[in-house]
């Protein structure tokens, strides 16, 4: 099978996004913090700076919060704690329960133990465990100096898959505190209760995880762009542009709505990773608060810098327009300054009634694959590799009542792609309840699922047929153009 | 006719619903299941004392211990400070005392100080008493109200108690930082500071600067939160 199209649907000379493959790690601390801040040599006042003043006071560990009732005694040790199908756990390297996605984490000192034990044991044969695989149970290690995370899982995810994902717990993780700050809490002492400066995060955490279970977006490293007129996206970010251009400093600004990209404006130079754009959406989606006040919120990007704070004015566009608006800087005290610009982008999406297009693009879903005319598929995924952006339908039937199946055929068709050893180039499976077709190429990856009666020809024709549809409708489906301050 | 603008920091422990009773009070509206300010979150209202216009500027900071290192960028130059917490948990009122350590250490000019005991509707579980509550809040200069922004009690004379303290300082006291302006020419103000706006894009100053700067009436430094 070869693609007849001379470029792949959605690709683009220039991304907004980060497009390297390598989801793992951050070993290489970017200082772009620095450089932004060097390139515009700011004066900085001596005022408390927060990514300078990394002490941390108050050692003392938590003592409120110690009365814990029979009820969480109970939980942990109960039938419906242990026949979860999936744990997460993070501790210190010391062994210190930082977070566990079931019951409270100091029942589980015992547990933490274990796992800590496991870890050093075969750390101290200058190893690393990675994995432990007991009938269809698997017990996956990630060691990220200073923290430990394991999953426990009996879902069908690949050791990849669940790495993947604690790697992300890591970076929320680090996006709260940044990872200089981590590092420095656990140099200074190594038993430290890190929970004291983590409450409230694990509400980010729990969410983080069921959504990266969901959506699709995390196992392919890719974000979903609302579908928009390219006249329509191209005036928003030019009236980004033209409220911003001036405003020194400011890094990105990111307008986003209903877990979709609407645009993103950059400085030049200055790429985002699709992963911490997913920590942005999982902020945005997990803080009802946002919603009521503009904010001022500093975020710390890992793979961005991880070593300090952005500082993100955040704000819903309208009360009749639910987008939400970031303006991230590195200056702190620009809050006013991005608050006014706010309303001069508002202003001008109005008069232009970009407002109305984007409230029309949410209330409109996507279209079926019935609908736009395959009535043989019934949901796909369609990734352009050189812009990390993806596609896919609304749902149809009959995966609009269990979701979860048609991720699980996903997750393990793209492990079957991208497994270390011998990943596959070309998939089709067949079988009584649906067929599946996967193709990685250089510019995509694309995942089909069709009826289960679709023969090989059948197949290859409608896929053709479909990569030209995408192709038609790219300027509405991706943000094809990279918008610079 | 006078204006005055003043800017008002929430601070207190996680959870005590500083956020609420602002929103109880700007919006009046109340959410069981609000979740936590991330960072700080910034509301502006408008209260008539006699014939004063009083502008609050209010940031409604993170309760969060991990935001801590971000407060100073909210109380400096604060002109009111309204310190929370829970009447059912100890800790909180603790907690609260150590703002308020922090503050008179760090805020040199004068401040309306303003303590508040949040969920009178869960007066049965009540941890902390009022007489101690009030003792305490003498003991700062402060004022003491308890509220509960549930059940909508108390909250409008919180506002109102800071606005009023607002006026009074700006009466009294010739080191504070409040922005005072005469309402005829406000107008005229702020017309031209939108027209420099829209023409000189160049300025990358705050509407609250340029309108200080070229404001008369009481000085005002040239700086914001």
């Amino acid at each position: 099978m070869s693609a007849s199209l001379e470029v792949e649907p959605g690709a683009a000379p220039e991304s907004v996004l980060v497009t390297t493959d390598s989801f793992e790690s951050f070993d290489h601390m970017s200082s772009s913090l620095e450089e932004i801040k060097n390139l515009n040599a700011v004066a900085e006042n001596d005022e408390s700076n927060m990514e300078n003043s990394n002490h941390v006071e108050n050692f003392d560990d938590i003592t409120e919060n110690v009365s814990l009732n029979n009820e969480e005694d109970d939980f942990v040790q109960s039938k419906e704690w242990a026949a979860k199908k999936k744990h997460i756990f993070v501790l210190s390297l010391a062994g210190k329960p930082i977070y566990s996605r079931y019951g409270n984490e100091d029942k589980l000192a015992w547990l933490f133990g274990v796992m800590q034990t496991l870890v050093s044991f075969v750390q101290a044969n200058d190893d690393a465990i990675r994995s432990i695989h007991a009938g269809d149970t698997k017990f996956v290690f990630l060691i990220k100096k200073p923290l430990i995370l394991v999953a426990v899982s009996r879902t069908h995810e690949s050791v990849n898959q669940l790495c993947s994902q604690l790697n992300y717990v890591f970076n929320q993780i680090a996006s709260v505190l940044t990872l200089t700050r981590l590092n420095k809490i656990y140099e200074q002492r190594q038993n430290y209760d890190l929970r004291r400066l983590l409450a409230g995060v694990e509400r980010l955490i729990d969410h983080l995880l069921d959504f990266s279970e969901k959506e699709p977006s995390f196992t392919l490293g890719a974000v979903q762009c609302l579908s928009l007129a390219s006249s329509v996206r191209d005036s928003i970010s030019s009236a980004i542009v033209g409220a911003c251009n001036k405003i020194k400093n400011l890094v990105f600004a990111i307008l986003l709505a209903n877990n979709k990209l609407i645009t993103l404006v950059r400085m030049k130079k200055y790429c985002l990773h699709p992963a911490d754009l997913h920590l942005i959406f999982n902020l945005v989606q997990a803080s009802e608060s946002l919603k009521t006040a503009e904010s001022w919120t500093p975020l710390c990007l890992p793979r961005f810098d991880a070593s300090g704070f952005l500082y993100g004015h955040v704000s819903y566009l309208a009360e009749d327009c639910q987008a939400c608006l970031l303006l991230l800087t590195v200056e702190r005290d620009v809050f006013f300054a991005l608050s006014e610009a706010k309303q001069r982008i508002v202003e001008k999406l109005r008069r232009n009634n970009c407002l109305e297009a984007i409230n029309e693009s949410l209330s409109a879903k996507e279209d079926t694959c019935i609908v736009a005319g395959f009535p043989e598929l019934r949901h796909y995924l369609y990734k352009c590799k050189s812009t990390a952006q993806f596609y896919q339908p609304s749902l149809s039937p009959p995966y609009t009542k269990c979701h979860e199946r048609l991720t699980n055929l996903y997750k393990r068709a793209h492990q079957l792609l991208h497994c270390s050893t011998r990943p596959l180039k070309l998939l089709f499976e067949k079988n009584s309840d649906q067929a599946i077709l996967a193709w990685d190429t250089r510019g995509f990856e694309l995942y089909v699922v069709f009826e289960p009666l679709v023969d090989t020809n059948g197949a290859i024709n409608s896929v053709g047929r479909l990569l030209n549809w995408i192709k038609k409708r790219e300027e509405k489906l991706f943000h094809l153009n990279a918008p610079t301050f | 006719m006078k204006t005055i603008v003043g800017k008002v920091v929430v601070l207190g422990h996680q959870g005590v619903g500083k956020t609420s009773t602002v929103i109880r009070y700007v919006e009046n509206s109340f959410s069981q299941h609000i979740t936590p300010t991330v960072g700080a979150s910034f509301f502006s209202c408008k209260l008539l004392v006699e014939d004063i216009t009083v502008k609050l500027q209010i940031w409604d900071t993170a309760g969060q211990e991990r935001f801590k290192a971000m407060a100073p960028m909210f109380y400096r130059n604060a002109n009111a400070a309204l310190i929370v917490f829970d009447i059912t948990s100890t800790v909180s009122f603790e907690s609260m005392q150590g703002w308020v350590v922090e503050l008179t250490r760090n805020v040199e000019s004068p401040m309306v100080l303003c303590v508040v005991g949040n969920k009178i509707d869960l007066a049965k579980n009540r941890e902390v008493s009022r007489d101690d509550a009030i003792q305490y809040a003498r003991s700062i200069g402060a004022t003491y109200h308890e509220c509960s922004a549930m059940h909508d009690q108390g909250v409008g004379l919180v506002f109102d108690d800071i606005a009023r303290g607002l006026v009074r300082m700006s009466g009294s006291h010739n080191d504070h930082n409040l922005k005072v302006y005469d309402t005829e020419n406000i107008d005229n103000i702020m017309a031209n500071s939108s027209e420099l706006e829209a023409t000189d894009t160049g300025k990358e100053e705050t509407v609250n600067l340029s309108i200080s700067s070229i404001a008369h009436g009481n000085t005002v430094k040239p700086k914001c939160c």
